[in-house]
């Protein structure tokens, strides 16, 4: 037997202290195989030792919540015995080492975190960032994480709907990749992973075991480093087609009521998988390792319990249920196999060629289970913005923006991906959030992803309530009632003390917003170490969020609908915008990122929101687009672009600038703002007070260019036909991945 | 009119194509396993879905194509019954030699999903009788194999007979002569690429493929 060195506790990412405790909770020392249990439960991604004490902070409750952070995913009902089950994770380590398999598999992952909780997966999402477009590698992940995604999604059918894209030279050496996945179920059929009944049998079904991905979650854990290209091995290899069948096959399965518990068979495996059901349960488990499916001759108990071969899934069975279980799953011609039974003494263990190679008891595994109040230092102020000049030529500032990186078309992303089966996508992407009627109603589920790193990165508690209100605005910018979130946090190496600030403040500020909106956490997951060579990301605290739409065909979308419409911006002030900090137009057109964050006033975004929904289902508005990166004037713009109509902005009267410089005007980044169109001479002014927000009159759309100014001409007036705008706006992609 | 959807392993467009069937017909069509070895009877129309049968491994369709239930398919197209195969249902359609013709990787090599222009070709099949010959429709398209190939020979042929269907407007996925679907020699067997399955109703932002399931209702009753 391998005598464990300190050499080999190191190799599994356990400290001296942690490996200590893992003696203390087995009463001796561990086998290979037990330390290696030990060691990927004991990581990062598996026990959020870094996150756990923070990520309580967030409220998680609310009386539509029906499963909260813990289980596979979230689950909210909404309404008529229907669920929404959803969750996002990140997939950022296995993506950079191999773009195309690490996003397929991820994809592949939270797909199955939602049908294993019973749900039909209904759409995809994904939020994406991306290093500068010239760093080395670069155009390489883009075109492999695209095509992951799609390969993936495509083949098993699910639409991916939208996501959000960003790009910034903190990613360089990190890319992320957060993939989310929604589903629907019925409230009574959700099912859970908590094991019972003594004597159960434990099924192992899908694909069989190979020696892929074997210490994923422990590389997940760790920083990269030179050599991390020889990771390479521990990337999964996903396979579609076989999830197709494994999504057929569970929830027909599901239908009856032969399963006690199931969980899919994710990060670490076997091991995570079982020692979730048992320790939920407060029950053992016994596995005889002999009867695991395996690809490959010879394989070891360690390699086996380690693997993070895709497509697999652990059940618990009702006892005589095996049987029908084993014809539907040879019906669409599955691996099946009972592995093992539910025992009672709470110990997991595990027996092979007849003798016992592992045993471990469960209570130590959690309760033992290191949880560090890591030192972290709060983010310093940035100073606020002095010496900012006025826009030289705004029609050059708004072509150069609307062709950004950060602002162009992501035409070339989604149509790779199949946004449309399943015939229930009303809203395709390029809106504020995409749109999915709930199969045979006509419900609308809203779905947007959203994050502002940069804002993060400057002032992590604002940045943080910011992500959270955006998401909050783009649910109800297309008239949905916002009701949960799922977060993907990313962050660099929680051991630096900025770093943990970074994770603390965002957290603070999340979780501010969420109590404030009534938009609680239900699912999400953290990704840290986040960092090659010792540089970190921007702190991304990704938020994916759900609303619902009681008729889908009420929704708004941000297009121009026709001529001779007025236009108006709805916020917390009676005037255009005022903050340049950390904007776009600051970053692009000066080349500065400095300045505070924009701040978020909670209330003023919940007024506002509330009356674009109030302005969407009463008929009023007839386009709606929330006020964000870039500002209102590329706001107005991709109005003008999706219908393909232009507008006039008139500073004639009532000069609602303030004294502000025309590009803060045009170009600040204020919060809690959208812009809505009405019929011509509707007016919002007063019944916008009543409620506690206003409304700015900005002008009339129509015709095939956009007018800036006073009608004065001079140095003030801009005009630019929306086919250069159009141009600068869906060249950008295409021309970067063909070059 | 009596329908049925055949399913293989890996489809998954075989419920979006089972309720356009059942909008249009009024009827919900049978869905047939593909290692069933006998249809319904009196089948008015076999309908193959689009999706990834068998996670296209070896070539789009070409597993699917040796499921049990296509010597049914077979046998019932060559008695007259009409066959639809949208996508991967054209591709399984082919590889079962019921069409010409191949579908290749798309010329871009990127899969592509976007609302496409096409042309109606033929407006005199039974598939087609709700549109207008030389009428311009919208129709999505999905896929990675459309590059639709066959050599000159057979191009010819198929357009001297009237057999090109469907062509699109616009440069999509590099087929030949801008082929987006054919039907085969007697007309009761179409392939195409595009979905009409996914604008049958407003939700979908156009009803153009609608208009193919109420021509086939029209002419088969």
């Amino acid at each position: 037997m391998t005598e464990i060195t300190p050499a080999i506790v190191a190799e599994h990412g356990l400290t001296p202290s942690e490996y200590e405790n893992v003696i203390a909770g087995l009463g001796r020392a561990p086998n290979l195989l037990e330390l290696g249990i030990f060691s990927v439960m004991w990581s990062e991604h598996c026990s959020y030792k870094s996150s756990r004490m923070h990520l309580a902070k967030l409220p998680t409750t609310a009386p539509w919540v029906i499963c909260g952070p813990g289980e596979n995913a979230g689950v909210i009902d909404i309404g008529d015995g229907d669920a929404c089950i959803f969750k996002m994770e990140s997939h950022n380590h296995p993506s950079f080492i191999e773009p195309y398999q690490g996003a397929a598999t991820g994809v592949g992952g939270i797909l199955r975190d939602v049908f294993t909780m019973g749900a039909r997966p209904v759409a995809n999402m994904n939020a994406l960032r991306f290093g500068a477009a010239d760093a080395p590698r670069m155009k390489h992940l883009i075109r492999g994480v695209v095509a992951g995604i799609g390969g993936y999604g495509n083949c098993v059918g699910v639409p991916t709907v939208g996501g959000e894209t960003s790009f910034h030279p903190a990613y360089n050496g990190n890319i992320l990749v957060n993939a989310m996945t929604v589903g629907v179920a019925k409230t009574d059929k959700i099912f859970y992973s908590a094991a019972a009944g003594i004597g159960n049998s434990v099924v192992y079904v899908g694909s069989k075991t190979g020696r892929d991905g074997i210490h994923g979650a422990t590389m997940a854990s760790a920083e990269f480093t030179e050599d991390s290209e020889d990771k390479r091995p521990t990337v999964q290899v996903g396979d579609p087609f076989t999830e197709k069948l494994l999504i057929e096959a569970c929830l027909e399965l599901m239908a009856s009521d032969a399963i006690v518990a199931i969980q899919d068979m994710g990060a670490a495996g076997l091991t995570s998988s079982s020692v979730e059901m048992a320790s939920k349960g407060g029950v053992g488990l016994r596995l005889d390792l002999d009867r695991v499916p395996v690809r490959e001759e010879r394989m070891t108990p360690y390699e086996m319990m380690l693997s993070e071969s895709q497509e697999r899934m652990l059940m618990v069975l009702k006892p005589g249920r095996e049987a029908e279980a084993e014809a539907i799953f040879r019906k669409w011609e599955l691996d099946f196999a009972v592995i093992g039974e539910v025992v009672a003494g709470g110990n997991l263990t595990l027996t092979f060629n007849g003798e016992v190679v592992g045993d471990i008891p469960l209570a130590p595994l959690a309760d033992k289970a290191p949880k560090y109040d890591r030192p972290w230092v709060p983010t310093p102020a940035r100073e606020a913005l002095t010496d900012v000049p006025e826009s030289t030529d705004i029609a050059a500032d708004l072509l150069k923006l609307m062709g950004c990186p950060d602002l162009a078309s992501r035409r070339w992303i989604w149509e790779q991906y199949d946004h449309m089966v399943g015939g229930d996508t009303v809203q395709r992407p390029g809106g504020d959030a995409a749109v999915v009627r709930v199969h045979g109603t006509n419900k609308g589920l809203a779905i947007t992803t959203d994050c502002t790193p940069r804002y993060c990165f400057a002032d992590p508690v604002e940045g943080g309530k910011q992500a959270v209100a955006e998401a909050y605005r783009n649910l109800c910018a297309v008239g949905a009632t916002p009701l949960a979130i799922t977060d993907c946090m990313n962050f660099g190496n929680p051991q630096r003390p900025e770093i943990m600030g970074q994770f603390v403040g965002c957290i603070e500020g999340m979780a501010e917003a969420c109590r404030a909106l009534d938009f609680p956490v239900v699912s999400g997951n953290v990704s840290l170490y986040n960092e090659t060579e010792g540089t970190g990301i921007l702190p991304t605290p990704a938020i994916g969020g759900v609303g619902l739409l009681s008729d889908w065909s009420k929704s708004a979308t941000i297009a121009f609908k026709a001529e001779g419409e007025s236009i108006w911006l709805i916020g917390p002030a009676r005037k255009l915008g005022r903050h340049l900090g950390q904007s776009l137009w600051l970053r692009e057109i000066l080349g500065r990122e400095d300045g505070r964050s924009p701040s978020v006033d909670l209330a003023a975004e919940k007024a506002a929101g509330e009356f674009a929904r109030s302005q969407i289902a009463a008929g009023v508005a007839t386009a709606v687009h929330d006020v964000s990166d870039g500002g209102l004037l590329v706001a107005l713009s991709e109005m003008a672009l999706s219908g393909n109509i232009g507008f006039q902005l008139d500073f004639e009267a009532d000069d609602p600038r303030d004294g502000a410089t025309l590009a803060a005007a045009l170009f600040g980044e204020d919060q809690a703002r959208y812009v809505l169109t009405t019929l011509k001479g509707a007016d919002l002014r007063d019944i916008a007070e009543r409620v506690g927000t206003t409304a700015v009159w900005l002008g009339y759309t129509g015709g095939d260019t956009i007018y800036v100014g006073d009608g004065e001409g001079g140095a003030n007036e801009a005009v630019i036909p929306l086919a250069d705008l159009r141009a600068a706006h869906e060249g950008w992609l295409p021309g970067l991945m063909a070059r | 009119m009596k329908t049925a959807v055949v399913v293989f392993p890996g489809s998954n467009c075989d419920r979006d194509l089972a309720v356009a069937l059942r909008e249009t017909t009024g009827v919900a069509p049978a869905m047939v396993w593909h290692g069933d070895t006998d249809l319904p009877a009196g089948l008015d129309l076999i309908a193959l879905p689009g999706g990834f049968s068998y996670g296209d491994y070896l070539r789009s369709g070409a597993m699917s194509a040796r499921s049990p239930v296509m010597r049914a398919v077979v046998a019932a197209a060559e008695r007259g019954v009409a066959v639809l195969g949208v996508c991967n249902g054209f591709q399984v359609l082919t590889e079962a030699g019921l069409l010409p013709g191949a579908l290749m990787r798309n010329a871009g090599l990127d899969f592509v999903c976007r609302t496409v222009a096409l042309e109606v070709a033929n407006s005199q099949t039974s598939f087609t009788s709700r549109y207008d010959a030389g009428e311009t429709i919208r129709i999505p398209v999905a896929h990675h194999d459309g590059n639709y190939f066959a050599d000159d020979a057979t191009l010819d042929r198929l357009e001297g007979e009237g057999r090109v269907v469907f062509r699109y407007g616009e440069s999509v996925n590099g087929s030949a002569r801008r082929i987006a679907g054919i039907v085969n020699d007697q007309g009761n067997v179409l392939g195409l690429m595009p979905h009409p399955e996914r604008v049958i109703e407003d939700a979908h932002g156009g009803t153009d493929g609608r208009r193919m399931f109420d021509g086939l209702v029209a002419a088969l009753g």
